[in-house]
């Protein structure tokens, strides 16, 4: 069987990407799945090359014939979404609903494939990698992360590869939600702001919900020792495994602009060692 | 007036930003849209909030009049509908409230109920009216809520809205009816790659934007150059600091410690105002 681990964060900005993509080079084999769909950023280290591209259509938009259309109005004020004005459709507030087609007595509304993105089966030097692009103000970023994780699945069975690592997104919304649903684990990377601390703990109720096992990872640690103290307790209190404490070290930015992952960039940093760690940690505990 | 503060990538510092720019204002209306994860409150620690109940409308089905006829799961985009053999069952977190399944059911068995998904509270804290919507866990879509919290802009004062990371929809609704955009990002190859997603967002929306650089000074000098060759006004630059840093961890807003920044947010409305008056 296929294991899905998550990193996800609550908060943005926290270093689910960064480490996700260190993990990726630590492990052994994986297939890596950027489910980040809003705003990928894995493939900046990773610098995958595409094998295929899918176009990625999961829902519609209305199209009104203006030959047909009698400007009767019903459309605007059927539309919960305020996407008609004037017989005009705004497809960016469309949702696709088909609400109007039904109601237009004209039969002067269609409602026609729209194409939200792309999926991506790519190769990188660390592996096979799921990825996709929403396109610019899209809905659907839950279906095409469902979509990318389908794809890492199928990748890591094909090719008898035990695991696929996942990177998140920022929040809790449809993309997370979409992200966690059935996945073996979940690395929460966060930070000991009050901000982070927050949005960790909205992001560990999600897992409880969603019954995921999860793990914490404070990074930045030594910017508040209190509040990653406090992160700390709370995670001891709240069945969720403490990974381990990242302190704040410019290597990580210095990486990434090099567009690589740390353990390439700096194999012999006391971070890198601690992420190997890390890892040794999360794979002692899937196997629980 | 409508400011809204947004960024593609997450942890650029738009919190930081909408909060220290409201406080160096004086009186604002400061609204946090990202509702998945607000945090405008953990820099302003609110004390007295004022909270209401915010509801979708989801499909109930009245299970003696429904003859299982499957019409309104057919309807259904949305995946929200189950008609099995012996009842129809409704999946409410999928369901977008489009009304769709009344409006087709033949038999008049579906009516509509309100269901909550999230709140949103009020308080005043000093001169910042502060809104912020938060979105109960486990619910997918935060629009709904977005919209209810943006119902608190009053136009004829200066409304601050700190919008979720991303490009997709909840961002949009965000910024949607906006009369700026500000655009924080940070001087790394992540921070460029998702604020050129974000230009492509706002550039179909067709609202004027500026960029903010937060932690200047870490990565390199892409962003800058992006800037330069797109025409994109840089209108400020916030240093790396380890202090600016430290507060934010102790949810502390740094123009409260630092407060030769409140000049500098002070001016950075102004020329806010003139790139709306001058229409660019």
């Amino acid at each position: 069987m296929v294991s899905e681990i998550a990193v996800i964060s609550g908060k943005g900005g926290t270093g689910k990407t960064t480490i996700c993509a260190a993990l990726g080079v630590i492990a052994d084999e994986t297939v890596m799945a950027d489910c980040d769909v809003d705003a990928p950023d894995l493939h900046i280290l990773l610098s995958p090359s595409i094998r295929e591209e899918t176009e990625f259509v999961a829902s519609k938009v209305a199209l009104v014939d203006e030959n047909i259309c009698t400007d009767c109005g019903l459309c605007e004020e059927s539309c919960r979404f305020g996407a008609i004005t004037d017989s005009k459709v705004d497809p960016i507030s469309c949702e696709g609903c088909g609400v109007c087609e039904y109601v237009c007595p004209e039969k002067a509304i269609q409602m026609v494939d729209r194409k939200s993105g792309y999926l991506y089966d790519s190769d990188t030097r660390i592996g096979r990698m799921a990825h996709a692009k929403l396109l610019p103000g899209e809905g659907n970023s839950g279906r095409l992360v469902t979509e990318v994780r389908k794809l890492g699945s199928k990748i890591a069975e094909d090719s008898g590869i035990s695991t696929v690592l996942i990177d998140g997104s920022p929040g809790i919304g449809c993309p997370v939600i979409a992200t966690v649903t059935g996945i073996q684990m979940g690395i929460i990377v966060t930070e000991p702001t009050m901000s982070g601390i927050h949005d960790m703990q909205r992001v560990l109720e999600l897992l409880k919900r969603f019954r995921v096992k999860a793990t914490v990872i404070v990074n930045k640690f030594d910017l508040n020792l209190d509040n990653t103290e406090a992160i700390e307790r709370y995670c001891a209190e709240n069945d969720a495994i403490v990974l381990g404490r990242i302190k704040f070290d410019p290597v990580m930015t210095k990486s990434m602009v090099a567009a690589q992952t740390l353990p390439e960039f700096a194999p012999d940093h006391e971070i890198s060692q601690l992420l190997r760690e890390i890892w040794k940690h999360v794979n002692e505990i899937l196997s629980m | 007036m409508i400011i809204t503060v947004a960024s593609g990538k997450g942890g650029t510092g738009k919190t930081t930003v909408a909060v220290n720019l409201a406080l160096s204002l004086g009186s604002t209306n400061l609204l946090d849209c990202d509702v998945e994860e607000p945090n405008a409150h953990t820099l302003l620690h609110p004390t007295k909030l004022k909270t209401t109940t915010v509801t979708v409308l989801t499909p109930s089905v009245s299970q003696d009049k429904c003859t299982l006829c499957g019409k309104c799961a057919e309807f259904c985009q949305f995946n929200a509908i189950f008609v099995g053999k012996t009842k129809t069952m409704i999946y409410e977190e999928m369901c977008h409230s489009c009304g769709g399944c009344k409006l087709v059911c033949p038999d008049d068995a579906i009516t509509e109920v309100e269901r909550p998904i999230g709140k949103i509270h009020q308080s005043n804290i000093e001169h910042t009216q502060l809104v912020y919507g938060e979105l109960s866990i486990g619910e997918p879509i935060a629009t709904t809520l977005i919209h209810a919290v943006k119902e608190h802009v009053q136009l004829e004062e200066i409304n601050i809205l700190d919008a979720p990371p991303g490009t997709a929809c909840p961002v949009i609704e965000t910024m949607k009816e906006s009369d700026f955009l500000i655009l924080v990002t940070e001087p790394t190859p992540f921070g460029l790659h998702d604020l050129s997603m974000a230009v492509d967002v706002v550039r179909e929306l067709q609202i004027p934007f500026g960029v903010i650089i937060n932690r200047a000074g870490i990565g390199d000098m892409q962003v800058d150059e992006f800037c330069k060759r797109s025409n994109i006004p840089i209108l400020l630059e916030i240093p790396f600091d380890r202090q600016i840093a430290e507060l934010y961890s102790r949810g502390i807003p740094f123009v409260q410690e630092m407060s030769e920044w409140r000049q500098k947010f002070k001016e950075l409305y102004s020329h806010i105002m003139e790139l709306i008056e001058s229409g660019e």
